[in-house]
């Protein structure tokens, strides 16, 4: 048996299958692997090793007892903190709700545990998933296994680390304005936010309810596709749980054809601010597809430059509305309470100890924004806006299958580097936001080194809603010739930590 | 002439129930100005006849049938709690007597 860490979801699972090895060996094999390098790499907040095991054993005497297996029964998943899982520790990267335990699982983890994966713990983030670099964790930053002076992405840095680092062939992200893109791209993984509603959000800290969608980190389109369908479907428990049939994500992934394929590249996500390798890159990519016949038009989505605005409007007025509930009264952190004070008194001190840097600028930004005088001016106008480049997205999709856009400007930056310049933090997700915005789902593949760095560099690919099946049709015929040209995956590049 | 000043986010933070010390004040006071100049980029849009967009989704009210489910016992619900008395949450005094 080749090592464990190294193989594909998909291997693995059908390895499980036909005995060749069983999932407690599978689960030890990435627990072992976990306590090799997380030291270093820091992608977990929390280990389960007994729970792990013990759902291992399950999946092994379920075979045992000849029960028929799912498509990713026995494999291992990293599960980002922001997901709550009944008995465990979910931090949200935050220290109010530092051993926390919640009484229930996430819709997420439900459908996980039913399809037999087997979980082993949960991923750092930035804090309530507001950063882009895991900086803003309370906890400590992850680090990127292609360099680990360097940032992972966020705010799911921890799960897109974990699959980088071999710790796990799955994991969960959730992505408000590029948390699972963004961080694929710079750790040379693949990452998908799903159309919005496409997988349920019960049991999903909200950061801002109407941009947050949870997707699948893996190291293969094929890989992301699996998880994608064992999660994706509606829930009643989920209000904005969208009622409609899973896209054929997994079929699309194996059939990988782009045959008639029309694909729009979006003029306003280039140039000024994207690093030229990344460009680059993201040419050649697109070069390769018009060798395999795809055919590539220019496409303009003229409100696009007003994204990062519009969404640092809608996404801190929305998160400070939701953050409310973080007062020190039902769960979580308390703080001042000597027995003298009053509950504001005991709220406002409970939510400034427990609340780090960014999570307060954007509860600020978010009341300002809201507060009357300036509603009209700040949140109703972003508003409009949102709708404006939902229309962008509308008439590109009259002319085009998908669009195509780097996933990020830049390769990863330097832990420390942006942290205390939050506009420039914010710039990384310019790419990322208009899918939120319109709530379009989008994949991110890796491309390439930057030659300049030799970091990986990120290819976003953006569909219609409830179109999921397109990115992975054209994902997966990329990262095919991809392979075929370097004889490898991107991620067996990275250096052995 | 900044766009938000020291005192307003001052009254900001207590409208949104955190004890800001001196120090973050200063330093959010001139981070919190320079973001709202940038996202004051909004206003360059013409969008007068526009609909604003609070959601992706055409959704409005969504019903379930209502029928008696299983949900968490009253232990399971007060299990994250920091201070619990006689199965209630217990809070810090609420009015406004002097202890």
């Amino acid at each position: 048996m080749s090592d464990l860490t190294r193989m594909t979801a998909a291997e693995l699972a059908a390895a499980v299958a036909s005995g060749e090895t069983s999932a407690v060996e599978v689960t030890q094999a990435h627990l072992d692997r976990i306590e090799a390098v997380d030291e270093r790499v820091h992608a977990f907040l929390h280990v389960d090793t007994d729970g792990a095991l013990s759902a291992a054993k399950a999946v092994d005497a379920a075979r045992a007892a000849g029960e028929q297996l799912g498509s990713l029964t026995g494999v291992p998943l990293a599960l980002k903190d922001v997901l709550t899982m009944e008995g465990i520790p979910t931090t949200c990267g935050s220290r109010v709700l530092d051993g926390w335990r919640p009484p229930y699982d996430a819709t997420v983890t439900r459908r996980l545990r039913d399809a037999g994966v087997v979980i082993l713990g949960k991923t750092n983030m930035d804090e309530f998933a507001m950063g882009s670099s895991t900086e803003h964790s309370a906890y400590g930053p992850s680090h990127n296994p292609w360099d680990l002076t360097r940032i992972p992405g966020g705010s799911g840095g921890g799960s897109a680390a974990a699959v980088a680092a071999y710790e796990a062939p799955l994991a969960i992200g959730t992505d408000t304005g590029g948390s699972i893109r963004q961080p694929a791209a710079v750790t040379g993984t693949v990452g998908v936010k799903p159309t919005y509603g496409g997988v349920s959000r019960y049991g999903l800290v909200a950061l801002a309810s109407s941009l947050d969608q949870a997707g699948p980190c893996a190291r293969t389109v094929l890989d992301a596709a699996l998880l994608h369908a064992v999660i994706a479907g509606h829930d009643p428990l989920d209000s904005t749980s969208l009622d409609a049939p899973v896209p054929p994500v997994v079929e699309a992934a194996r059939q990988a054809d782009v045959r008639g394929m029309r694909i729009g590249l979006v003029k306003e996500l280039s140039g000024e601010g994207y690093q030229a390798g990344v460009e680059q890159r993201f040419r050649e990519a697109v070069g390769l597809l018009e060798e395999m016949g795809v055919e590539t038009v220019d496409v303009s989505c003229p409100h696009f430059p007003y994204a990062l605005a519009a969404y640092y409007l809608v996404l801190p007025s929305e998160a400070s509305s939701n953050l409310a509930k973080f007062d020190g009264m039902r769960y979580g952190l308390r703080s001042g309470d000597d027995g003298s004070r009053s509950v504001e008194e005991v709220m406002a001190l409970t939510r400034e100890a427990g609340f780090g840097a960014e999570v307060k600028r954007r509860i600020i930004l978010g009341t300002y924004a809201l507060s009357s005088g300036y509603y009209d001016a700040y949140y109703g106008q972003a508003q409009k806006v949102r709708t404006l480049i939902a229309r962008d997205f509308a008439a590109a999709f009259e002319q085009v299958d998908v669009l195509l856009s780097p996933t990020a400007p830049t390769t990863a930056f330097l832990l420390g580097d942006k942290l205390d310049d939050p506009l420039a933090m914010y710039l990384n997700d310019i790419a990322t936001i208009p899918a939120n915005l319109a709530g379009n789902p989008g994949l991110s593949l890796p491309a390439g080194l930057a030659p300049e760095d030799g970091l990986p560099v990120g290819l976003q690919v953006m569909a219609p809603a409830l179109a999921d099946d397109r990115l992975y049709r054209l994902g997966a015929a990329l990262e095919a010739a991809l392979l075929d040209r370097w004889g490898h995956l991107l991620i067996e590049e990275a250096p052995a930590l | 002439m900044p766009s938000i000043t020291r005192a307003e986010v001052e009254h900001l933070a207590r409208l949104a129930r955190i004890d800001l010390t001196d120090d973050e004040l200063d330093h959010f006071a001139g981070q919190l100005d320079v973001i709202i100049g940038a996202v004051a980029k909004v206003a360059e849009v013409a969008a007068e006849d526009v609909p604003p967009m609070s959601h992706p989704e055409p959704l409005t009210n969504v019903f379930r049938a209502d029928e008696v489910r299983p949900g968490l016992t009253p232990e399971q619900a007060l299990s994250g709690a920091p201070a619990v008395e006689d199965q209630k949450f217990r809070v810090p005094r609420i009015l406004g007597e002097e202890p």
